[in-house]
């Protein structure tokens, strides 16, 4: 009998700890080598971490939910007899974490020219005694935004105060020179959008189609409903309109209310309308998704939309209202743009980008008349849509949108 | 496994820049944990710095007492033949080492600091073992120190001694070589050289103390000469052999001719290595830099919650660096804003007379183009020095100013006790002192520290005391 110690391996360049998602084992068990012993995910990826020997289970490192550093104790394993050293699964490259670049100092160009020679002998520094950039660091003063006033170039108490107070002269500001560069770790909500728009990407064909809508009708009927909106109505935006219209739509093309497992090799076609709607909120893009927009009217749709995108920026909405869509909203809102290529909702199949009402002149009879016009962008997964198909869809809601009554007609 | 800590913070090594280190961080409310294999100093206080000034001193009293006998004391002191008893000094200058791990023991337990004795040897870059006490931390500060380079043909034992060897020997040696004339060598192979010992410097440089420049090494070489030290520059250690139980060192000198030199201990001082082994440093994932810890500019290496301090992390390998080190870290892991810094890090070496580098040298100056204005002020001049006998030994303070605004870059001076003015440098750096800044402070009559104003005045091109 001897013991083995299973080490955290290096899984991947640049990793140095990774967080341990899920045990496959117990103490006690007897493992078998290259059974799944543990899921450990890292910045990058999730890898299941294979027994290196058989044996039984004298304890593991962590428990689930806990961050392990490379080359800690993962499992102990009592194994039968002499065991031969394993080969290494991966090449036992040193794992080479990462560093921290200090932030970017920015050079001021009005150094006076004596200086600078100086000034790089002595790590092209600011000159300030020794409190005076302990004081600057403990506010996060940057000293080389700081104008000095002091002899021979330095800077004083005062000038920090003076900086507290006006900022930088206006000179620096505006023509500062910046060097360096600034990394920022791949974490969280980032990590997980990272790895979404690139599976998106990756596996969906997208091809987009853009139409532009005459809203002038709408947005007057749209401006008699919020006037004469009852009090515990929600205020109506543009998006329940669209929600509406594509209620509408996707009645008639199914194949674009639909989510597409590429790997079963299976479109499953839903029969109710879930209405993603892509959201910034603090800490990111967020996707809530309008569930059973088809059993709503207009002002409950409005309602939900409110309560949803409150959910989202305060981080109280739940998990399950993030997942579930079978088509995305993306719109931009006021910042408007001319057109988008949105990124599919993976395993969704379609997503419906509206752009910017512009006031716009458009010939019409032979006249030239103002309009409200719209683009409406789309991208759709040109696997499981034709191109005919997601067009005719766009034309429908087009149509729907310039004629608001027949939203509301079956 | 008989025990297991955890901690918040662990500092490796209890020298200058480790125990300062955890001094800060218990004073700070950190859970901390100092591991040390021998007693508490490390290098300085047990093996450098404070032992050698205590072997530097009992020489120069020695020296003089020397002078008093032999009638060439200029003030007219007779005296009988001094003897000494080394012994007694060697216990005299271990009281002293006694008495600062004494202290830094005290000081540790105040700032409650828990310290364990034994060898540290790190299994992840978040656990070690000391003996069968197992310690898991949040954070570490290695602090591990630097140990002597042997030469390969030279190995340390027997008549072939390092510098630790050196500070506890049980008698004063007839016949003194001293492999390496760098600030080490050349501290204690003048002590040695007062104490009776006939020395010779075997240097592979053109010339002795390489850190300094020649203007301030002359009066060290002019002391050397007048004691009869040979100083053999380009010349190269061979090997030590011992015929009838006399050992023989055989080197190259600048000629490519092979010498034989009899001696009774050899003292190799060719320099320090950052101590990088046998501690698991291996399974812990770090960048090095060389030799040493790559870390960045608040000590930090590449793994996450690890830092490095002092001689691990490069040069100067100098305690007072590893102790604003020690310092700055605790405070980063008690949330503090810090970064290291400074203006400039001073560098001294006690050799007779002594020598401080502070900043920017002429030679430095003139190598990266900047205009200066440079003063000096001769310790010939100085009433202080003269009453003190100091005066004569080519002693002097030289100012590097930058020459359009006169603000001081650089302060060096050389002349005996003159390591006491150091502390006015490196301030006069730090403060961004100008030239008149120094020259407009009052410095106190009569006092060596007269020189450093009277150097800015020079600068000033307006001597008071000089022409």
């Amino acid at each position: 009998m001897s013991e083995y110690k299973f080490k955290m391996p290096d899984i991947g360049e640049g990793v140095v700890e990774a967080e341990i998602t899920a045990w496959h084992i117990n103490v006690g068990d007897v493992v078998e080598e290259d059974a799944p012993v543990a899921d450990a995910m890292t910045d990058k990826a999730t890898v299941e971490l294979t027994a290196p020997v058989s044996g039984t289970v004298v304890s593991v490192g962590c428990a689930e939910g806990e961050i392990m550093a490379i080359g800690a104790d993962l499992v102990v394993f009592q194994t039968d007899g002499e065991i031969s050293t394993p080969k290494p699964k991966e090449k036992p490259t040193k794992p080479k974490p990462e560093i921290k670049k200090e932030a970017p100092k920015p050079v001021q160009t009005s150094t006076p020219k004596t200086n600078a020679p100086v000034a790089a002998s002595s790590g092209a520094k600011p000159l300030a005694s020794p409190a005076v950039r302990k004081a600057a660091m403990d506010q996060d003063i940057d000293l080389t935004q700081v104008t000095p006033t002091g002899k021979a170039g330095q800077i004083t108490h005062k000038d920090l105060q003076a900086f507290q107070k006006n900022g930088p002269t206006l000179i620096n500001r505006l023509y500062t020179k910046k060097t360096g560069s600034t990394d920022i770790k791949v974490v969280g909500m980032r990590r997980v959008i990272s790895k979404r728009m690139s599976a998106s990407k990756k596996h969906i064909p997208h091809f987009s189609y853009v139409e532009s809508v005459d809203m002038t009708t709408l947005e007057d009927l749209r401006a008699h409903l919020n006037l004469t909106r009852k009090e515990e109505q929600a205020k109506l935006t543009l998006i329940p309109f669209f929600m509406r219209a594509l209620v509408k739509g996707l009645a008639l093309w199914p194949q674009c209310n639909a989510t597409f497992d590429d790997e079963a090799g299976i479109i499953t076609q839903h029969h109710g309308i879930h209405i993603g709607m892509a959201a910034q909120t603090p800490s990111g893009l967020m996707v809530p998704v309008l569930k059973h927009a088809e059993s709503m009217d207009i002002w409950q749709i409005a309602a939900e939309i409110s309560r949803l995108g409150n959910a989202a920026k305060s981080g109280t909405i739940a998990a399950s209202e993030l997942s579930g869509g079978t088509i995305t909203l993306t719109s931009l809102g006021l910042l408007g743009g001319v057109v988008t290529t949105p990124v599919i909702n993976r395993p969704e199949v379609g997503i419906i980008g509206p752009n910017k009402i512009v006031e716009t002149p458009v010939v019409k009879d032979g006249q030239v008349i103002i309009r409200k016009m719209m683009n409406i962008s789309s991208s759709f997964d040109h696997r499981v849509v034709d191109g005919l198909h997601a067009a005719e869809l766009i034309q429908y809601v087009k149509g729907l949108l310039e004629h608001p009554a027949t939203l509301f007609l079956d | 496994m008989s025990e297991q800590i955890t901690c918040n913070v662990l500092v490796v090594g209890a020298g200058p820049g480790g125990y300062v280190a955890a001094i800060r961080a218990g004073q700070l409310g950190l859970d901390t944990v100092l591991v040390e294999s021998d007693r508490l100093g490390g290098t300085c206080l047990i093996r450098g710095c404070i032992p050698s000034k205590a072997l530097i001193e009992a020489a120069e009293k020695f020296e003089q007492a020397v002078q008093n006998a032999n009638k060439s004391s200029e003030i007219g002191l007779c005296a009988g033949k001094p003897t000494l008893d080394f012994k007694k000094t060697i216990t005299w200058k271990n009281g002293i080492t006694d008495q600062l791990s004494t202290g830094v023991s005290g000081l540790l337990k105040a700032a409650g600091v828990r310290v364990v004795t034994g060898w540290a040897i790190f299994k992840n870059a978040k656990t070690c073992m000391v003996g069968d006490i197992k310690i898991s931390t949040k954070n570490v500060i290695l602090a591990n120190g630097s140990t002597e380079v042997a030469l390969p043909d030279l190995p340390f034992g027997g008549a072939v001694i390092s510098s630790t060897d050196a500070l506890d020997l049980t008698e004063v040696p007839n016949k003194l070589a001293v492999i390496g004339a760098g600030y080490i060598g050349m501290e204690l192979g003048i002590a040695y050289a007062k104490l009776g010992s006939e020395v010779s410097f075997i240097e592979a440089g053109p010339r002795i103390l390489p850190g300094f420049d020649k203007r301030l090494t002359a009066p060290v070489t002019k002391w050397l000469k007048s004691r009869q030290v040979s100083v053999h520059t380009k010349s190269y250690a061979k090997k030590v052999a011992t015929v009838n139980g006399k050992h023989i060192l055989t080197y190259t000198d600048k000629n490519a001719q092979e010498i034989k030199l009899q001696a009774d201990k050899v003292l190799v001082t060719v320099g320090r290595k950052p101590c990088t082994q046998g501690w698991g440093l291996e399974n812990m994932a770090i960048d090095m830099d060389g030799p040493f810890i790559q870390v960045n500019n608040k000590c930090q290496t590449s793994m996450r919650g690890v830092f490095a301090i002092g001689d691990l992390v490069g040069e100067p390998m100098l305690a007072h660096k590893a102790s604003a080190q020690g310092e700055m870290v605790a405070e980063i892991l008690a949330g503090h804003k810090r970064t290291f810094n400074p203006a400039a890090i001073p560098a001294i070496c006690f050799s007779d007379p002594e020598i401080i580098s502070v900043g920017m040298t002429p030679d430095q100056a003139k190598e990266q183009k900047v205009e200066v204005t440079v003063g000096k002020f001769p310790w010939a001049a100085n009433g202080r020095a003269l009453t003190t006998g100091t005066a004569d030994g080519g002693g002097f303070v030289r100012i590097l100013a930058l020459k359009s605004t006169g603000r001081i870059l650089g302060i060096q001076a050389v002349g005996r006790h003159i390591s006491e003015l150091s502390g006015e440098f490196i301030l006069a750096i730090e403060m961004n002192a100008t030239l008149e800044d120094l020259a407009g402070t009052i410095h106190a009559h009569p006092s060596l520290s007269e020189t450093v104003m009277e150097a800015a005045l020079a600068a000033l091109a307006r001597p008071l005391h000089s022409t």
